[in-house]
């Protein structure tokens, strides 16, 4: 199976990606963000980072780079795109997802252990996927997902709330959300499911000697899913 | 405008010093070349105060590659590879502008490791300030720790260990220093020593602006009230412009371009193309006009002594311009040749075609001024008679209540939670344990850091204190399961023009060196920042040390939470029950005099190599070191991070049990072992003659003191945990 990774000015978890999907058996290749195509893939990432020093909103200036046309005629032909952390900000400055990621409801960045409840395995992305809850590692300013309640109700009415932080037993509250996310919300698909954006990192789960192991657990799945 | 001693002693110079320049140039500077001067020459910069003692710094080891004098040390890992690494003071900034300060300090120092060709994989930084009774302390402290984030974070750099102080000594003087770890292949490190005549000089990064002049003076100067009038020379960060300036560096490093390479830190210009001409014994030239710029009619004066962040200064080979251009290009940003090495030995600078300055560099280096200055030798104090009685009056569980809630012990969770440790996929171990551990990328090996400081113990008698900071830290990385390298270190202190600071800053180095030298722990980098003084109040001496150490095989790292029940906790080291300038006799005694424990180096190697040798065989389940708040404090700690339970044995010691608990003698560990070990494990510690206590064993829940003092874990963590998240909230 073939990856594509977009470095754009300012990614700092390119590499990481790549590790993690070279790991799991991904031949994977990184774009820059100024090349006007996409090597055949059936997976594009866009990474973590803070592409462009993010001094405009997050995720803004990098929605506008040249690769980006490419990278959503891909998404609208059903090709699979995930965006991770500021890739799933620029997701949503693309409009490829809905809504809108705000500054921490605490104003600081975090970084931790979260768990995330999947809900929704009617897709590429968690289809088959044993467990409902997994444990993954966010670390990040601007994550609080937001959205109109109109947006909300389509969003909810089409199923595309992918996973939600949690407890470890998979409840839901507000205690337990870090960053004031509308209804616990850690990542959201488009409407067709092609297209996942999340704050947590999988990349960063990928063996026991990391800050877990469920992200291996994430992309063998998925690999399994596209194969 | 024409110079005179006036306007030189505005600069910070002294009369002296000015006479000096006079005489040296055999005529009166103009006005950008007195500003050069006085840049170069300032305290931060020249190390006049501090050079003389520094020599004697133990700085040679066999797994040295690079001592002090380049921009940072580099030691040997093996297999080819090599470690970069470096701590600096940012000090004076932070207290004016905590997150301008704190930011640009963590890319300063980055900066400095990635000049040297090598990628930055941990940050780490130690911080310190006033009282928390202290209006300013909570700002400055949540602006300290928003910019140390918001550079590193966005460097997508690790933050993997700190530490976190509170003395009233610090109200008017902050301590903000980073200290980064870089990974560079042995036969690819590069060098700010320029060779050769006529090579191109060129200039990248960011444009020069207003912002930072005269930083590097500021920083050699006490406060006082007009403070905030010094706000301009603080100089604004951009941690977007530095991580592709880290990416362009990396990349054009990767071919053979590069003669050197400075960054432009302190001092900008001015010291990088001085440092590297004086390194290769060389004269630089420069046409002011092609600096690329941010504003518009900066003057040559202004364009040198600009402290802009995020510049790199470049020797390259003649004929790799476009070569360069590209790659400098592609990560938008600006290059321009602006001048070339020269047979003259000076410093020529040209502006709108005119020379504006020509200095010989060796007046700026060689001849700068060297202080001996006079210094005061501290006796050790006389050990204050404690009654026992008062003892027998206090609780355990009261007082260890206080002092694990107390802000010097308590967690800093609210702290490193805002610090991306986790980026780069490589932290085996995150803020919190005794060092923190990085993975060397796609190798079986891990690097181990750690930073700390004693500025009570260094206070009470500096050499003493000099000593216990490195032994803390080498007791850190041994903790992990690490063997302790090389150590770099950050000198804070007062006025150095005070007999009493400079005794204390004397002594202090004179601990650290006897320390290192005999635990072959050399000193590969470091700085002094001087005249952390407000209104004529100095800071506590506060030696910074921060050590690196090596684990062959990560998966042999130590972590010090207990792992399983009926396993049995041993005290490595003998516990003699010192309480002067412990925790206990300072907050719940109230008692601020005394000696701080002796070090005893034969101890502190001994055990610290038994104990490697013990993880080594694999007997150690887990490990922590003792220190502030003593043994009982370690446990809770190893309890907390654990989810466990101990129960005490009663010590055999034929001190008080308050004083066994709480003493803070150094040279000691706490060890997890299994039950079936302890015969070897004891054959082993008895042959090294490595004194044990066993202090009891692991159980599922509660601290089991005696019969009638028991703690929960949740109670353990609610005392560590709140009190800082409460303060900040």
């Amino acid at each position: 199976m073939k990856s594509s990774v977009i470095t754009f000015p300012g990614s700092n978890c390119d590499r990481d990606m790549d590790v993690a999907l070279t790991k799991f058996g991904f031949k994977n290749k990184m774009v820059w963000h100024n090349d006007r195509e996409l090597p055949k893939s059936d997976l594009i990432v866009l990474p973590g980072g803070f592409s462009y020093g993010d001094y405009l909103r997050c995720g803004s200036m990098a929605s506008k780079s040249k690769i980006m046309n490419s990278v959503i005629n891909f998404a609208k032909s059903g090709g699979l795109v995930m965006g991770i952390c500021n890739g799933f900000q620029i997701l949503v400055e693309a409009g490829l997802v809905p809504g809108v990621l705000l500054r921490n409801k605490y104003l600081q960045f975090i970084c931790k252990n979260v768990h995330v409840k999947v809900d929704n395995k009617e897709n590429t992305f968690f289809k088959n996927l044993d467990k409902k809850v997994l444990e993954f590692h966010i670390a990040h300013n601007e994550g609080n997902y937001f959205c109109t309640n109109d947006q909300l109700k389509e969003i909810e009415d089409n199923n595309q709330i992918a996973i939600y932080y949690c407890d470890q037993n998979g409840n839901t509250n507000d205690q337990i959300n870090p960053n004031g996310s509308i209804k616990n919300i850690a990542g959201i698909f488009n409407k067709e499911k092609n297209v996942l954006g999340m704050m947590p990192h999988p990349e960063r789960m990928i063996d026991e000697s990391l800050s877990g192991e469920d992200g291996s657990i994430f992309f063998k799945n998925l690999l399994n899913n596209i194969k | 405008m024409s110079v005179n001693e006036k306007i030189a002693i505005e600069h910070g110079l002294k009369s002296d010093e000015y006479k000096k320049i006079c005489k040296l140039l055999k005529r009166i500077p103009n006005i950008t070349e007195l500003g050069i001067f006085s840049a170069m020459w300032n305290e931060h910069c020249s190390y006049k105060s501090s050079r003389i003692h520094l020599k004697k710094l133990h700085t040679k080891g066999k797994k040295v590659i690079q001592g002090p004098g380049e921009n940072a040390g580099v030691i040997d890992i093996e297999d080819g590879d090599a470690i970069v690494f470096k701590i600096e003071s940012h000090n004076h900034p932070s207290f004016i502008e905590p997150y301008q300060g704190a930011a640009t300090g963590v890319g300063g120092i980055m900066r400095d490791v990635f000049t040297m060709g090598a990628r930055p994989i941990a940050n780490l930084n130690s911080i310190h300030f006033g009282s928390t009774q202290n209006k300013k302390t909570k700002n400055l402290l949540r602006g300290v720790v928003h910019g140390i984030g918001g550079y590193g974070n966005c460097m997508g750099v690790p933050t993997i260990a700190g530490q976190t102080s509170f003395d009233r000594s610090y109200n008017g003087n902050i301590l903000v220093n980073a200290m980064t770890l870089g990974l560079v292949k042995k036969d690819k490190i590069f060098y700010s020593k320029a060779a050769g005549l006529n090579k191109p000089v060129i200039y990248v990064g960011s444009k020069t602006g207003r912002d930072g002049i005269h930083g590097a003076s500021m920083a050699s100067a006490s406060f006082d009230e007009k403070i905030e009038e010094k706000k301009p020379t603080v100089q604004v960060g951009d941690p977007f412009t530095e991580k592709l300036l880290l990416e362009a560096c990396l990349e054009l490093m990767s071919g053979d371009s590069i003669i050197a390479i400075q960054d432009m830190g302190a001092a900008g210009l001015t010291s990088s193309s001085i440092e590297m001409a004086s390194k290769g014994n060389l004269g630089i030239e420069i046409n002011l006009n092609k600096v690329p710029c941010r504003e518009t009619k900066m003057t040559p004066y202004e364009i040198m002594l600009s402290e802009s962040q995020e510049r790199m200064l470049i020797v390259l080979e003649s004929g790799k311009e476009e070569l360069a251009k590209k790659i400098f290009d592609k990560w938008n940003l600006d290059f321009a040749v602006i001048g070339k090495t020269t047979n003259t030995k000076n410093i020529e600078l040209f502006f709108d075609n005119k020379q504006v300055a020509n200095i010989p560099v060796n007046t700026l280096v060689e001849n700068s001024p060297m202080y001996d200055r006079k210094w005061k030798k501290s006796k050790l104090p006389k050990k204050n008679k404690i009654n026992k009685t008062i003892f027998k009056n206090l609780k355990i569980k009261d007082t260890l209540k206080k002092i694990l809630s107390s802000p010097n012990v308590c967690s800093k969770e609210w702290i490193w939670q805002q610090y991306d440790h986790t980026v780069m996929g490589d932290t085996i171990q995150k803020p919190g344990g005794d060092s923190g551990v990085v993975r060397v990328h796609k190798t079986d090996k891990a690097i181990a850091a750690t930073v700390d400081s004693s500025a009570t113990y260094c206070w009470a008698h500096p050499l003493t204190g000099g000593k216990q900071v490195v032994c803390e830290t080498w007791r850190n990385l041994i903790s992990v399961g690490a063997k302790p390298i090389a150590v770099t270190n950050c000198l804070n202190f007062g006025s150095p023009e005070k007999e009493e600071n400079m005794g204390e800053f004397v002594e202090c180095v004179q601990g650290i060196s006897e320390a290192c030298k005999y635990l072959d722990y050399p000193v590969v980098s470091g700085n002094v920042s001087f005249y952390n003084e407000t209104k004529d109040i100095g800071i506590k001496p506060t030696p910074t040390i921060g050590g690196v150490g090596l684990i062959k095989d990560y998966k042999k790292m130590i972590t010090m939470d207990f792992k399983e029940i009926e396993n049995i906790v041993l005290v490595i080291g003998k516990t003699e029950g010192h309480i002067d300038q412990s925790l206990l006799s300072r907050l719940i005694l109230n008692e601020n005099n005394g000696p701080p424990p002796e070090v005893n180096l034969f101890n502190e190697k001994n055990n610290g190599l038994t104990l490697l040798n013990l993880i080594e065989k694999n007997f150690i389940k887990s490990a922590h070191d003792v220190s502030l708040g003593g043994i009982i404090t370690a446990i809770s700690k190893m309890c907390i991070k654990g989810n466990k339970g101990i129960q005490f044995k009663k010590p055999k010691s034929l001190i008080n049990e308050i004083e066994y608990f709480f003493a803070e003698d150094q040279g000691r560990y706490l060890i997890e072992i299994n039950t079936k070990d302890f015969k070897e494990v004891s054959k082993i510690l008895d042959k090294n003659s490595v004194h044990y206590d066993e202090i009891g064993t692991i159980i599922d829940k509660d601290m089991i003191i005696d019969q009638k003092t028991k703690l929960t874990i949740d109670e353990l963590k609610s005392y560590n945990t709140n009190w800082l998240k409460s303060y900040m909230d």
